[in-house]
Formats: C-alpha cells, sequence, structure tokens
C-alpha cells in the first residue's frame, strides 16, 4: 500500500440549520459534523463506522462537496475542495465518486444501464455518444455484467445486479476515489460477499481509493486497511484494521466492537458483552466537552468540561479521549 | 422432544398472480419445545416471514394458506376464528416486527396501545393496565418508563419504540413469542441490548421464542435450534451448536463461509467464499432442488426430483435436504 495522502481533511465541520414544530416557529442547529481531521491515503480503504445518525454520510458528502461545509477544508491534489469555484469543482467531479445504499437513488428508472453508464462519460470526460457507449461493454464487464444487460431497465434486474450498475456508472469515468456510503448493507448475505469481492478487485486493477462507510464491523474487518471510528459528529479513533480490532483504546470504540456478535454458538455463549445504556443524544443540543460522556463507563468530571484533544498516541493511531494512557483512569 | 407447543405440519402458501397460483412456502414443517428458542434463517424472499404470518392469521391479500396443519395449545391455528383468533393473538402468541410503525396505530398514545391487550387478554382494568404499562416500559428499558405512556410513536426514537413493540408483544406474558427480524434496522449497539432484553424475558417468563433473521452471527448466541429456509422449503435443519460446527446444506456451508469473520484468521483471505447467481423469484423455483441452479455439488437427480429432509445417521436432530449428503434415492 502506498502511503501518500490523497485527501488531507482538516477541521471540517457541517452544520444544518433546521426548523422545527409545526410551524417551523423553532430554528435548531445539527452538529452532524465538527473538527473532523484525518488523511486518506492513497491506494487504501478507510473505513468509516459508528451508530447511525452520527455523521457518517455527513461526512463522506461533505469531502465530495455535495453538502457546502460550514468550515474547514478538504485538500486534494493540491487544492481546497472547499474553496473552489463551480468551474473548477466541475472539473474534479469525475475523480470523485459515490456509491449508495440503494442504487435506485442514482439511477433513472427510465435510462437503460447502458445509458445510464455512458452518461457521467459523456458529461464529465467529453466524449461523443458513440464512443461513451463503445466503453460501456467494457465497464459492464468490468463489474461482472454481460453486454447484453446494457438494453436492460433497472426494474429488471436483482439487488446485486443493480449496485453492480451503480458501481459501473461511479466507475464510467476512471475516478481515484470512491465514497461507498453503505454500499452493500441492504443486501442478502450471499449478494453481499459479491459485491464486496468485486469492489476489492476493481480497487487492484485501477488503484482505487475508498471510503468506505458501513455499520457492519465484520464486513469492515474484512475489507479495510484502516479504520476511523465517529460518535455523534466527531471522530473517536482511527488506527490501522489490526489495531483497532485487537487493541481499541477509546471506550466507546470498545463499547461498539463488543456488541458485535460472531457467528459461533461456543464463543458467543462464553462472552460478557459490555452493553451501553441509553442512546446517542440528540445532535441538536450535544453533550458539553467529550460527547461520549453521558453513556461513558469511565467518564470523570473533566470529560464533561473539555473536549479531549484529536491527538496520536501510537504511530499512526489516533484517539480523542482523556483517560487514555492515563494511569488508573484507562482501563 | 416433550410434547412441542407448535407443531406445524406440512405448510403450503401460495400467492395468486397475473398468471395463476404459484407456491412461494411449500412443505414445511416444523416443532417448537416449551422454553425452546428457535432460529428461522434465510436470505430475503425465501418465505420466513410468510410462513410466520400464516400462524397468525396476518397474510397479506392475495397471499393464502393452500395445506398444512399447525397445532398450538392442542388447536390448529389454520381453523381459529374470530374471538378464538383473537385471544391468541397478542394473547398466547405475542409477535414483534421488523418495522414497528406498521404495527402501531400512529394516532393512538403509547400507552393506550399497551394497555389494549391487558384489558382485552387479561381481563384488567384501566387503572391496573396503566399500571402494568408503566412496568412493561421500564421491564424494556424505556428511560422515564411510565412518563412515555403519553407519547405517540412519531414521538420516540427507533430504537425505543422497537422496545415498546417488545413490550406489547410481552404485555400479556404470551407462552410463545414470534420475533421477525426485530432487530434489523437498529445499531448493533441497540441490537444487544435488545437480544439481552429478550434472552432475560425468556429466562424470567419461561417463554418458548421464535427468532426471525437472515443474521447468523446475531442468532448463534441465542437460539437452540436452527431451521435454514431457502426459497419456501426447509433446506437444513440442527442443533444450534452441530448446524454451526458441522453444516451439511451446500446453501448452509456456502451462507456460513460468505460471512466475514471477525475473529483473527478471518480477514487473511482476500477473497470471501460467495455463492454464486441469486435465489430464484417467488414462484419461480426449479423442477428439482431449488438450490440446484447454485451449488457446486450439483449432481442429474438435483434438477428433476426434490430432495426430502432426512436425518443424519449420526445425528438424528440434524436434518438435511440434499441428495448430496444424504444420498440419491435408487431409481
Ligand atoms: N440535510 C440535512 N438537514 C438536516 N439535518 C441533517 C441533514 N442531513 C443529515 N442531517 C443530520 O445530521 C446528523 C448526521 O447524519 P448522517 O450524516 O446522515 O449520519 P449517518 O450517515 O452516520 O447515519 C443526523 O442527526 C442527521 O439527522
Ligand atoms: S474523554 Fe472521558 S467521557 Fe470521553 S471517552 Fe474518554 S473517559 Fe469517556
Ligand atoms: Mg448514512
Amino acid at each position: 500500500m502506498k502511503s501518500d495522502v490523497l485527501l488531507r481533511i482538516d477541521n471540517l465541520v457541517k452544520h444544518f440549520d433546521v426548523r422545527l414544530g409545526a410551524f417551523g416557529q423553532t430554528r435548531a442547529r445539527v452538529h452532524a459534523l465538527d473538527d473532523v481531521s484525518f488523511d486518506i491515503l492513497e491506494g487504501e480503504t478507510l473505513s468509516l463506522v459508528g451508530e447511525s445518525g452520527c455523521g457518517k454520510s455527513t461526512a463522506g458528502f461533505t469531502i465530495l462537496r455535495l453538502f457546502e461545509p460550514t468550515s474547514g477544508s478538504v485538500i486534494y491534489s493540491g487544492a481546497n475542495i472547499a474553496a473552489l469555484d463551480d468551474e473548477a469543482m466541475r472539473k474534479l467531479r469525475k475523480d470523485l465518486q459515490i456509491v449508495f445504499q440503494d442504487p435506485y437513488a442514482t439511477l433513472n428508472p427510465r435510462m437503460t444501464v447502458g445509458d445510464a453508464i455512458a452518461e457521467p462519460i459523456m458529461l464529465h470526460a467529453g466524449k461523443s455518444k458513440a464512443e461513451a457507449r463503445a466503453r460501456v461493454t467494457d465497464i459492464l464487464s468490468d463489474v461482472g455484467l454481460p453486454e447484453r444487460f446494457a438494453n436492460r431497465y433497472p426494474h429488471e434486474l436483482s439487488g446485486g445486479q443493480r449496485q453492480r450498475v451503480a458501481i459501473a456508472r461511479a466507475l464510467a469515468c476512471r475516478p481515484k476515489f470512491i465514497v461507498c456510503d453503505e454500499a452493500i448493507s441492504a443486501l442478502d448475505v450471499s449478494v453481499q460477499a459479491q459485491i464486496i469481492n468485486l469492489l476489492r478487485d476493481l480497487q487492484d486493477k485501477y488503484g482505487l481509493t475508498y471510503l468506505f462507510i458501513a455499520h457492519d464491523l465484520a464486513v469492515v474487518r474484512h475489507i479495510s486497511d484502516r479504520v476511523a471510528v465517529m460518535y455523534l459528529g466527531r471522530l473517536a479513533e482511527l488506527a490501522d484494521k489490526t489495531a483497532l480490532f485487537s487493541k481499541p483504546r477509546h471506550p466507546y470504540t470498545k463499547a461498539l466492537l463488543s456488541a458485535v456478535p460472531e457467528a459461533d454458538p461456543v464463543v458467543e455463549r462464553r462472552r460478557k458483552r459490555q452493553i451501553l445504556t441509553g442512546e446517542v443524544p440528540s445532535p441538536m443540543n450535544p453533550p458539553s466537552g467529550c460527547r461520549f460522556h453521558t453513556r461513558c463507563p469511565i467518564a470523570r468530571d473533566q470529560c464533561k468540561a473539555a473536549v479531549p484533544e484529536w491527538r496520536e498516541i501510537a504511530f499512526g493511531h489516533r484517539v480523542a479521549c482523556h483517560a487514555v494512557g492515563v494511569k488508573g483512569w484507562e482501563t | 422432544m416433550n410434547a412441542p407447543i407448535l407443531d406445524v405440519r406440512n405448510l403450503a402458501i401460495d400467492i395468486d398472480t397475473r398468471y395463476g397460483k404459484a407456491r412461494i412456502v411449500d412443505g414445511v414443517s416444523f416443532k417448537l419445545a416449551k422454553g425452546e428458542t428457535l432460529g428461522v434463517v434465510g436470505e430475503s424472499g425465501c418465505g420466513k416471514s410468510l410462513t410466520m404470518m400464516s400462524l397468525l392469521n396476518l397474510l397479506p391479500r392475495k397471499i393464502a394458506v393452500s395445506g398444512g396443519e399447525a397445532e398450538f395449545e392442542s388447536r390448529n391455528l389454520f381453523t381459529l376464528e374470530g374471538e378464538d383468533l383473537r385471544q391468541v393473538r397478542g394473547g398466547r402468541i405475542g409477535f414483534i416486527f421488523q418495522d414497528p410503525m406498521t404495527s402501531f396505530n400512529p394516532v393512538m398514545k403509547i400507552g393506550e396501545q399497551l394497555m389494549e391487550p391487558l384489558i382485552h387478554h387479561k381481563g384488567m382494568d384501566k387503572a391496573a393496565a396503566r399500571k402494568r404499562a408503566g412496568e412493561l416500559m421500564r421491564l424494556v428499558g424505556i428511560p422515564g418508563g411510565e412518563a412515555r405512556l403519553d407519547n405517540y410513536p412519531h414521538q420516540l426514537s427507533g430504537g425505543m419504540r422497537q422496545r415498546v413493540m417488545i413490550a406489547m408483544g410481552l404485555a400479556c406474558e404470551p407462552p410463545l413469542l414470534i420475533a421477525d427480524e426485530p432487530t434489523t434496522a437498529l445499531d448493533v449497539t441497540i441490537q444487544s441490548q435488545i437480544v439481552e432484553l429478550v434472552k432475560d424475558l425468556r429466562e424470567k417468563l419461561g417463554m418458548s421464542v421464535i427468532w426471525i433473521t437472515h443474521d447468523l452471527a446475531l442468532i448463534a448466541g441465542l437460539v437452540d435450534r436452527i431451521i435454514v429456509l431457502y426459497t419456501g422449503t426447509i433446506v437444513e435443519e440442527a442443533p444450534v451448536d452441530a448446524l454451526y460446527s458441522s453444516p451439511q446444506h451446500p446453501y448452509t456451508i456456502g451462507l456460513l463461509n460468505s460471512l466475514p469473520k471477525l475473529s483473527p484468521g478471518g480477514e487473511a483471505e482476500k477473497h470471501l467464499p460467495s455463492i454464486g447467481g441469486t435465489p430464484p423469484e417467488p414462484g419461480r423455483r426449479p423442477k428439482g432442488c431449488p438450490f440446484a441452479p447454485r451449488c457446486a455439488r450439483k449432481m442429474s437427480v438435483c434438477e428433476t426430483q426434490i430432495p426430502k429432509l432426512e436425518s443424519l445417521v449420526e445425528d438424528a436432530a440434524h436434518r438435511v435436504a440434499c441428495f448430496a449428503v444424504t444420498g440419491a434415492p435408487a431409481s
């Protein structure tokens, strides 16, 4: 794996202003993403995990500037994506793609598979219709679909096949970076494995970099090089996959991993779970200090008062927790 | 097995299509002992939910039981009507579905919905029912217990609605609880809270439980026995340990292999072993073994004859429907 930085994300913030109440009389601010900083390395798969609503999708969208960031920067090939004008941004679009959980969200039901794949090639790569159609066959074969699928419509396909088409569309302009936002979450187990394998093969073939957003930690462990854990809009921990799964340091990471069941009845019967009580607080009114302090089993006063620093505790291992490294506190 | 609480024999369910009737559940038979927890596993569309809905006479329009019996507490569920049926539904058999919103009345307060079965089935008066409803809310871990009784369903988070749903399923302390993917839409942290809760209550109330899922990891530590469904038929049935340690049917083996493993070692292989192809559409089952088109061990007999569920020589409780395992019929 190369270790050149492909994307550098610095203090990225995304807040949403919303109106509440039957007449929209109350204004509120959703702190979806706060002060998020990390690098995405060329050719890697970096997974982003955390409970629903913690800001994973918002992070993916904001990095791609599908959402305007509230503040912070995303540096890609020397430029700050967050500050580019429309023209410059349009040129970059083909490099930066996204695949969603629900392929229907990106596939026009009245467009054939072939046209859906050809469209971005004409739009972003400026190719003629004939040139684009000529590439469609290659791309279909890349995602494991026979050529005849070019004439089908999305509703004629199975869930797994539709997801292959969505991937094909994302691949059409030979991107560098793809955000996979729960891209395999809705698929049946047997089909899920096929798509995971496909994503890996494509990565090898085209040197792709993935930001892999998922909630299935077994899948994440299988597919990632590094893993970042989010809690309520902030990063809690980021490390090499092996370190994160074998030596998690943040109390939230530990709780999250302990909740994941394993397909082994003997292991499961022996296992002691650390059950997190309660639910994630609302991002409209996030707790002070460390946002995890309301559920953290080892929280102290300091955690309520001060936001823990996002610090490196070992090479490539970052964590935001006051307790980590403090004797007699960290468990 | 001592006298089973539920005995389903030769269940068949048909759907009315434009082209006539199609069989979507075929020859399903299983028993459930008192206090036993049975896992029903299969991918989407394999007939898991329809099988359970048929027991409660909750099948959707155009879908109906066309054969078989389901004996519950010495009565055939399929012939129950009117008041008898209402007594069983919610009173003797509790159920929890995947999407709580479909089982709640959106314009009725949570408390009223919880009290209704208590008044109806348990003959409580309003005051007693309200008191019990509050207790149930606390039992399922709703913060604020009683205070939440006056909320409407939409005022609760997804995790809380699911808990209330469980409280409703348990309100009458039914001898049998049927849970249909009750945690599928929830985060692992909430999922593990709910699984622990059901285990706890099962112990306290001595309930029998049927837990339907596509997630082989989730139920490993929860059930005593598992049946695996594929396109409307049982392909394997085994005590939980045997199913995970020596799965027999090629489909079960494929499913287990395609799960990314969380334990060390699982991450090594680059490709997940996956089952090729997709399950046939309901009503388009092949002539022979339903799994034959995707099966690596297929023989010619598999394409013409349907294998029966047969016990293994070494373990009568372990049953498999596969010619490659139990031998081809003498012709
Ligand atoms: N367009 C939006 N307007 C207002 N709030 C939003 C919007 N998109 C997301 N949010 C809120 O931001 C928070 C993070 O959401 P999201 O990024 O979707 O989380 P995740 O992908 O981790 O489930 C949630 O509270 C969500 O409701
Ligand atoms: S900073 Fe405090 S509250 Fe936050 S995770 Fe660490 S110990 Fe827990
Ligand atoms: Mg999301």
